[in-house]
């Protein structure tokens, strides 16, 4: 095993010692983790499927390697956004608007929705849309995506 | 019930709740033997289809699978109404060969249409068999009794017996009966209303456990390197290129398969990526640039006629006017935004594999072939993967996982790299449409011919690359899908002749892509209708109509002209000169009749085109549909705002690029699909008939977007594009022309 680090993740801190520091943070989450909320789509941050918040900010997991990431950074999945019983206002909003299809890409549209409504209160339709413009979704739920975070956005 | 029986059944329900509830990650081991348990599932029986639990609950048990599309929430839906039971008290396990009946692939808009009709009579055979046993139980005549809640209740009020008392071990044993009473459509809780869909929240709160989620106890990772170039065949691996990676278990040859397998997953990204491997050079493909000169210069092996209607020919020579064009629609991808995956667990001579496959059932028999293990050896477990549009990847990593799992014999999970997905998977073949049309002095059409050039195959089972490439026992034949549907016309013209020219080979392996054939046989029949209207100066609409008989194609014509504001007047809108500003509007409609025989679909495109850059925008989409009975009309909404936006996607920009070796986009870069800035805006109406047959909605409304969008273009600037993508250099070269 590697050198051990320290991770900040969804709150708690958690100490990991990967074989090789350049591990992407996806495979960490997901593997070590069992923190599912981040998929693989692409690993080359090209349709993210795999966004996460470090420090509020969304980025792309698949191609953050652990070695960069600093040792207070907190990382929030999906499963730290919210929960059924206390849901972000984002993932209330795509329950509602039921904005899923196969949902796969579904994490990254609420983890970019939520860091963008974080920086930007009433966005116009044109904003979410460019907003979530690096964000691929092939089932075509755009629309009710776009619905989901004008709903959010209306009720932060 | 005797003991062994509960633990026959709890083994089921162990598998039961694993499969169709993702409740847990880990998947326990123990309820997915290969080894099957005994469950009936043959077709014929209620049993295979259903099981009445004594908690008052019922498990359907469906060969079809719900691919991101609420197959599931609709089939529960189907069966809770049938069986007067709760939502909460049904369950859906789906796709799993020793549990659910094989009722085909989860392909051709069937689910509901094929697979949930054959439910709804299962439970429509079981409810009247309750009532029946009731009946005797009570001594009371079955029209005193009435079933609610999982009940059988004397109208007379009391308490009734619960369903699972009525069964003397748990099952009915008792022969489907496809004309048991379904319940009057009045009486419906649940079917025709916008049931919210079962799997979103967990999908929204990341505890839903796709097929990449998937793990076993002790797995291993493993990834796949794939040959440089098609058919090439490996000469030599150097294993010391990858022997410093920690977490390496074993490179894996067969033939020209290679692999790796490591303790994570990183090692195995890793060990792909360094393996080094001499290949020999092969160049089996056209050149792109010459991609329609090779699709018409390749043998015919037969030509099969789809409609055949007076005398075409000879019409055609006496034709006041005639018009002549060709289409072509380009090679694309499935496209999934998650590569696919599989899980495969050796266990002595059994084989468990988890899968995200549409078809569990004919993959069982890929694999059963592939390693020579008689089918009952070999169990494939549905899990739901990233969307499915179609045959992807999903069976292939399948046998990938199979062959690594065997060669270590222990569980491994094979993930498909992006470059993989894209250059792997089957591709939708490349179509090429040759239509001839003559008028009479009127402009009506008098003779209408067409050539498909499209490849030979239907369905079936599509090869396994891993089968292939390792020299196993895998299919040669290609399947491309039913790929001929819609190449006939949903006009009543009087001379009608359509041909499907079925070609030996195709540059790609084929498969079927979302709408398969239906797709690129209506952009060109919907296209060239819209072109002699044009050349008879004819609105488009009343041109279509003039030729219609079918009322349900006429009334969602004509609810699609109210709901878009349909101006009446031919195409093109002006004299296809700059209006302003460089930009361009248009509309265009397209209509289908799915296979011909089932669901209605009438689309009108809005698009602006900027003629500086030759960019076409799809600012808004209309759609009228009449699929028969609605189950679930947000399902509905969602599979057709799908559509729209995925076939908007491929129309506007997707083309498979290639060299004379292998697939060149192999990333979302080099194969762009629609992002959110240029998503149209989608207005729907849905014409529910409960009384009817509920046919397919997850594939209609695709193959009408693509004439949709050309014959806008052409309203807007009078030009004619009929090779799809239509991209901005396209679009460029047809204004230069002018």
């Amino acid at each position: 095993m590697g050198e051990s680090r320290s991770l900040t993740i969804n709150g708690r801190s958690h100490s990991v010692s990967p074989e090789d520091p350049e591990t992407p943070l996806l495979y960490v989450l997901r593997n070590e983790f069992g923190l599912h909320g981040p998929r693989f789509g692409c690993g080359l941050g090209q349709c993210g499927a795999c966004t996460v918040h470090i420090d509020g900010q969304a980025v792309r997991s698949c191609v953050i390697p652990l070695s960069s990431l600093k040792p207070d950074a907190k990382i929030v999945t999906l499963e730290g956004l919210g929960t059924p019983e206390a849901p972000h206002p984002v993932q209330a909003a795509f329950v509602e608007e039921q904005a899923a299809q196969c949902g796969y890409c579904i994490n990254g549209m609420i983890m970019t929705s939520a860091a963008f409504l974080k920086d930007k209160q009433k966005p116009s339709e044109a904003e979410i849309r460019q907003a979530l413009a690096g964000n691929l979704c092939r089932c075509g739920t755009h629309a009710r995506i776009v619905r989901a975070v004008q709903r959010a956005a209306a009720s932060l | 019930m005797p003991a062994t029986q509960f633990s026959r059944r709890s083994l089921l329900q162990g598998g039961a709740i694993v499969v169709g509830f993702s409740l847990s990650r880990a998947l326990p081991v123990a309820a997915a033997s290969g080894t099957a348990p005994s469950k009936p599932v043959a077709l014929d029986q209620v049993d295979s289809y259903l099981s009445l639990e004594r908690d008052g609950s019922a498990i359907v048990y469906s060969g079809k699978v719900d691919l991101g599309t609420g197959v599931r929430t609709a089939l529960t839906q189907m069966a809770a109404d049938e069986l007067d039971l709760p939502l909460a008290r049904v369950r859906v396990i789906q796709g799993d060969t020793a549990l659910t009946p094989d009722q085909g692939p989860t392909y051709g808009s069937l689910s509901i249409q094929n697979g949930g009709t054959q439910i709804r009579a299962a439970a429509a055979t079981a409810r009247r068999q309750l009532l029946q046993l009731a009946s005797e139980r009570l001594g009371t005549p079955t029209d005193t009794l009435a079933t609610r809640d999982g009940r059988v209740i004397p109208a007379a009020g009391g308490e009734g017996i619960a369903y699972a008392d009525l069964l003397k071990d748990g099952h009915f044993s008792l022969k489907l009966d496809k004309d048991a009473p379904s319940k009057n459509p009045d009486a419906f809780s649940f079917v025709g209303k916008p049931v919210a869909r079962l799997d979103i929240p967990a999908k929204i709160y990341a505890s839903f456990t796709y097929m990449q989620d998937v793990t076993l106890p002790g797995m291993l990772h493993g990834r796949v390197i794939r040959p440089p170039a098609i058919e090439a065949r490996l000469t030599s691996v150097d294993e010391a290129s990858v022997a410093g990676i920690p977490g390496l278990v074993k490179v894996v040859r067969e033939g020209d398969f290679l692999g790796v397998v490591t303790t994570s997953e990183w090692a195995a990204i890793k060990a792909a990526e360094k393996l080094s491997a001499t290949w020999s050079k092969a160049e089996t493909l056209p050149e792109q640039s010459q991609l329609w000169e090779h699709v018409r210069a390749t043998p015919v092996v037969k030509e099969d006629i789809t409609s055949n209607v007076g005398d075409a020919d000879g019409a055609m020579a006496n034709a006041a006017r005639k018009l002549k064009a060709t289409y072509d629609f380009a090679i694309h991808t499935h496209g999934s935004i998650g590569p696919s995956c599989a899980v495969a667990q050796p266990e002595g001579d059994a084989l468990t594999v988890w899968t995200a496959s549409q078809m569990t059932h004919a993959l069982r028999t890929q694999l059963s072939a592939m390693f020579s293990l008689p089918p009952e050896k070999v169990r494939c477990i549905y899990v739901e993967g990233s969307g499915c549009y179609g045959r992807n990847g999903h069976e292939d990593a399948a046998g990938d996982a199979a062959i690594l799992a065997r060669a270590v014999g222990k569980p491994v999970r094979v993930q498909w790299s992006r470059a993989d997905e894209h250059g792997w998977d089957p591709k939708g073949p490349p179509t090429l449409i040759d239509l001839a049309a003559g008028l009479d002095d009127k402009g009506a059409v008098t003779a209408w011919s067409s050539q498909f050039h499209i490849p030979m195959g239907a369905a079936g089972s599509v090869p396994l690359v891993a089968a292939t490439l390792a020299g196993l026992p895998h299919e040669t034949a290609l399947a491309p899908g039913n790929i001929v549907h819609n190449s006939a016309i949903p006009y009543g013209f009087p001379n009608v002749k359509t041909v499907c020219r079925r070609l030996a080979t195709t540059p790609l392996r084929p498969s079927w892509i979302r709408t398969p054939g239906r797709m690129q046989n209506t952009f060109a029949n919907e296209a060239f209708v819209d072109e002699c209207a044009a050349a008879a100066g004819i609105d488009p609409l009343e041109y279509r109509l003039r030729s219609m008989n079918d009322p349900r194609g006429i009334e969602v014509l004509k609810r699609l002209a109210t709901l878009a504001k349909w101006e009446s007047r031919p195409s093109p809108k002006g004299d296809g000169r700059e209006a302003g500003g460089g930009v361009q509007t248009g509309r265009g409609l397209s209509y289908v009749k799915y296979e011909l025989y089932r669901t209605y679909v009438a689309a009108l495109a809005e698009v602006e085109v900027e003629r500086s850059s030759g960019m076409i925008r799809a600012k808004r989409v209309f759609v009228v549909q009449d699929c028969g009975q609605i189950i679930n009309p947000d399902g509905v909404r969602n599979q057709i705002e799908g559509n729209v936006i995925q076939t908007v996607s491929r129309v506007l920009k997707e083309e498979v690029m290639f060299d004379r070796s292998r697939v060149t986009s192999t990333d979302w870069a080099s194969y762009p699909i629609l992002t959110f800035p240029e998503v149209p805006e989608i207005v729907m109406e849905l014409i529910d008939r409960p009384r009817e047959k509920p046919w397919g909605a997850g594939e209609p409304s695709a193959a009408v977007i693509p004439a949709a969008i050309s014959n806008a273009v052409y309203d807007a600037i009078g030009l004619r594009l009929r090779s799809v993508p239509f991209t901005p250099e396209k679009v460029k070269t047809a204004l230069q022309r002018t």
